[in-house]
């Protein structure tokens, strides 16, 4: 390197503070480490210190076992990942903790909660968190904000007990939550919640693809369709079918059921309803008062939670919905909870009974029965005593008849009833067909085998069945009956139906 | 426009002869004509529209062969002798050493993991520097099919494209896809790019207050709001931009440079 050169590089490594003033060189050389606050480190060194136990959907962790606060560390990675989103369908995620919702995050009032928040190298984008259980400016979302590849630590008091929801509130904040990055955070209260069998965690959320719902594919978010809050999918913990069949949820007749209701949104309200259940204890909108008992359908806002309890008296599945029902049969918002164990028949009996329902007309014997009935009977005579009338119905049975003829008849019997000689029989002019009409029925519902004598011919093959219905079977004799230089042969549905009976 | 006589230099940067450009001839480079920038967030001072004199913009990102030659020439910028106090641990990760690209760092892909400091240092080496803010998006707003990107389908294809993609495995290379009406490549949808001016774009962090009116932490003054606040792009570039440090070194951040006439 010349002289020269390595002058040049002097001047320009020099540049920055020269151009900029202040602001680049400072952010450059801005301490990694904040200043250490000595009250607050008072603080963390006088608690126990643990790592947060943190779980994806639909599991919770368990219930916390201190009577005291502790300093808990929280460490929770964001990823970019590609993911299922429906059968065949995939989607880009961004996450927390590579899970959609993201980790479940469980601490007690009064803790002080050290957030290690990493963004992973490979992200395409910087991200953050905003804790709505933080009580402070952003909820955490600028002291967190970081680049991909690099990890950012702050830390807050959980002051309010509660359950909270989390998300990342970079901007452009609805396309981050609209990529998955949401989660809930419980706060429990000092006394901890009431004991419970099964707790769960469920959590709502939309989807803006490109595609309509089930398109196959790794979609790609749909800005449109975002802006006009139309999302092809609402979902329960960021897949459809996430929580069904043998991924459903589970529980025992008798126990109690809490579930940690969450929504990310980023735009529709969750009318959260459990088919078959009554929420025996419903904790608004995510607060530490059950305000309400005996709950069909509880509202969760776009950010918001709720947490609902109920005991499961009888076995079956239930199911999970968001009640905007569209949602739930058409968008994927729907999920399961299977309770095994003894039914109750004083709960719920099960079917008991199904039996024939004839709505109005079952109050036979009544004077407005006997009066349609002898309307009817009226009609029924006035029809047969017009000639032209059956005339019409005959006309009718023949257009039918023709068409079955020629799908299922005219192949051996030719398109002008001849047969075809020696082989298969004529039904043009036949005397055989036109002698016996209930022989003619049985022929065409049982088949003919062996020699049988036509206009003074002896044919001897076989015939097969014809899989017709009575009408059918009626349609098409009747329509070689009067065809053909046949005549006047008339065959109902109900004849066939006698000659069936009778063979 | 376009020039081609780049290779011929980059050769003699190889045998060490110093370089000094003058103008775009030297760099693969078009004029990008005098236009305006409005910016995404401002003060309520600042104009709606900034006045941006026509530049010289390299036609695709810097790639790893050229910043390894560079690199070459500059030792003191070689991974293991750069000064920590201008690139963090990360420098080049992806390069299999000093002076070798190896399997993660294709010679035809962007260079990546670089800071703000060692774009800064490459581009005077050709005597070139970063854009502007306003000269990027300046450039960023001619769209792909049409004149107006903000509006261009096949800018919003390549953007959601991009987005809906994690990045996984090495680079593609520059320049794989169509350039913009101007004839600049990889604007939308390769990697982010250095500005000289990164760190005063106006996204906090907390960025819901940054279309709020009372945010006066980098600039002194409140925002009147955002000027297209459906921009979701624009918001991307700007909330990344912020995100940074000058000596951070970033797997999808890369750079190219301009010459002012």
């Amino acid at each position: 390197m010349t002289n020269r050169n390595l002058s040049r590089l002097v001047r320009l490594l020099a540049l920055p503070s020269l151009l900029l003033g202040a602001s680049a060189l400072l952010r450059a050389e801005e301490p990694v480490q904040a200043k250490p606050d000595a009250r607050k480190a008072e603080f963390a060194a006088s608690l126990p210190t643990e790592q947060a136990v943190l779980t994806a959907a639909p599991h919770v962790p368990p219930p916390i076992q201190r009577d005291h606060p502790a300093r808990v560390v929280v460490n929770l990675e964001v990823r970019e990942v590609v993911k299922r989103l429906a059968d065949g369908v995939d989607y880009t995620f961004w996450t927390f903790g590579g899970e959609v919702p993201g980790l479940f995050i469980r601490v007690r009032e009064g803790d002080l909660v050290e957030f290690h928040l990493s963004n992973h190298p490979t992200s395409k984008l910087p991200h953050n968190i905003d804790l709505h259980a933080v009580t402070g400016p952003g909820g955490g979302a600028a002291s967190s904000f970081t680049a991909p590849g690099h990890s950012s630590v702050f830390s807050f008091q959980a002051i309010n007990p509660g359950l909270y929801v989390y998300h990342c509130a970079t901007a452009p904040v609805p396309v981050h939550v609209a990529a998955g990055m949401y989660g809930l955070i419980l706060v429990e209260p000092r006394g901890g919640l009431p004991a419970v069998n099964k707790e769960y965690y469920v959590m709502q959320g939309e989807f803006y693809t490109a595609g309509a719902y089930g398109e196959t594919g790794l979609q790609t978010f749909d800005m449109p369709k975002a802006l006009d809050e139309r999302p092809p999918y609402v979902v329960f913990n960021g897949s459809v079918g996430s929580m069904v069949g043998d991924k459903a949820i589970t529980a025992n007749v008798g126990e109690t059921v809490r579930l940690f209701v969450g929504n990310g949104g980023p735009n529709l309200i969750s009318s959260f309803h459990v088919i078959g259940e009554i929420f025996d204890r419903v904790y608004g909108e995510g607060g530490t008062i059950a305000n309400q008992d005996n709950v069909q359908t509880t509202l969760v806002p776009a950010g918001g939670a709720a947490m609902v309890e109920f005991r499961v008296e009888v076995p079956g599945t239930y199911i999970l919905v968001d009640h905007s029902l569209i949602r739930a049969f058409n968008k994927g918002a729907l999920g399961m909870l299977k309770v095994n164990g003894e039914p109750d028949a004083i709960v719920y009996s099960g079917k008991e009974v199904d039996e024939v329902y004839l709505g109005d007309q079952s109050e036979a014997g009544s004077d407005a029965a006997r009066r349609e009935e002898a309307l009817r009977a009226e009609r029924e005579e006035v029809i047969a005593a017009n000639p032209r009338i059956a005339e019409i119905d005959t006309e009718i049975q023949m257009e039918r008849g023709k068409r079955i003829y020629f799908s299922s008849c005219f192949a051996c019997h030719g398109q002008d009833g001849n047969g075809i000689p020696a082989v298969f029989p004529p039904l043009a002019k036949s005397d055989y067909l036109m002698a016996d009409k209930d022989r003619a029925i049985k022929v065409v519902i049982k088949g003919l085998t062996g020699p049988v004598t036509v206009n003074g011919t002896t044919y001897n093959n076989a015939m097969p069945p014809q899989d017709l219905n009575d009408e059918q079977v009626a349609d098409v004799l009747t329509f070689v009956m009067n065809s053909f230089g046949n005549t006047d042969g008339v065959v109902t549905p109900a004849d066939v139906k006698r000659v069936r009976t009778a063979n | 426009m376009t020039s081609h006589r780049h290779l011929a230099l980059l050769a003699l940067v190889l045998v060490g002869a110093p370089v000094r450009a003058t103008d775009g001839a030297e760099r693969d480079q078009v004029l990008v004509p005098a236009g305006e920038f409005a910016p995404l967030l401002r003060s309520r001072d600042e104009p709606e529209r900034v006045p941006v004199a026509s530049f010289w913009m390299d036609v695709r990102p810097v790639t790893n062969a050229e910043f390894l030659a560079f690199v070459r020439a500059h030792p003191e910028w070689a991974r293991s002798r750069a000064r920590r106090l201008f690139v963090d641990s990360q420098y080049l990760a992806h390069w299999a050493g000093d002076f070798e690209l190896g399997p993660a760092a294709p010679p035809d892909a962007p260079v990546v993991y670089v800071s703000w400091f060692a774009a800064r240092a490459y581009a005077a080496s050709w005597g070139a520097r970063l854009p502007s803010i306003a000269e990027w998006e300046r450039a960023a707003a001619v769209g792909i099919s049409t004149d107006n990107a903000r509006t261009d389908p096949a800018v919003a294809e390549v953007m959601a494209g991009w987005f809906s993609r994690p990045n996984e495995g090495p680079l593609p290379a520059v320049a794989g896809g169509a350039p913009n009406r101007l004839g600049v490549h990889d604007l939308f949808g390769l990697v982010w790019e250095w500005v000289e001016d990164f760190n005063t774009a106006l996204v906090t962090g907390e960025s819901r207050a940054d279309t709020g009116l009372e945010r006066n932490l980098f600039c002194g003054a409140g925002s009147v709001g955002t000027r297209d606040n459906t921009d979701y792009p624009a918001f991307m570039r700007a909330g990344f931009r912020s995100s940074l440090r000058a000596a951070y070194c970033v797997p999808n951040l890369g750079f190219r440079c301009v010459v002012t006439p």
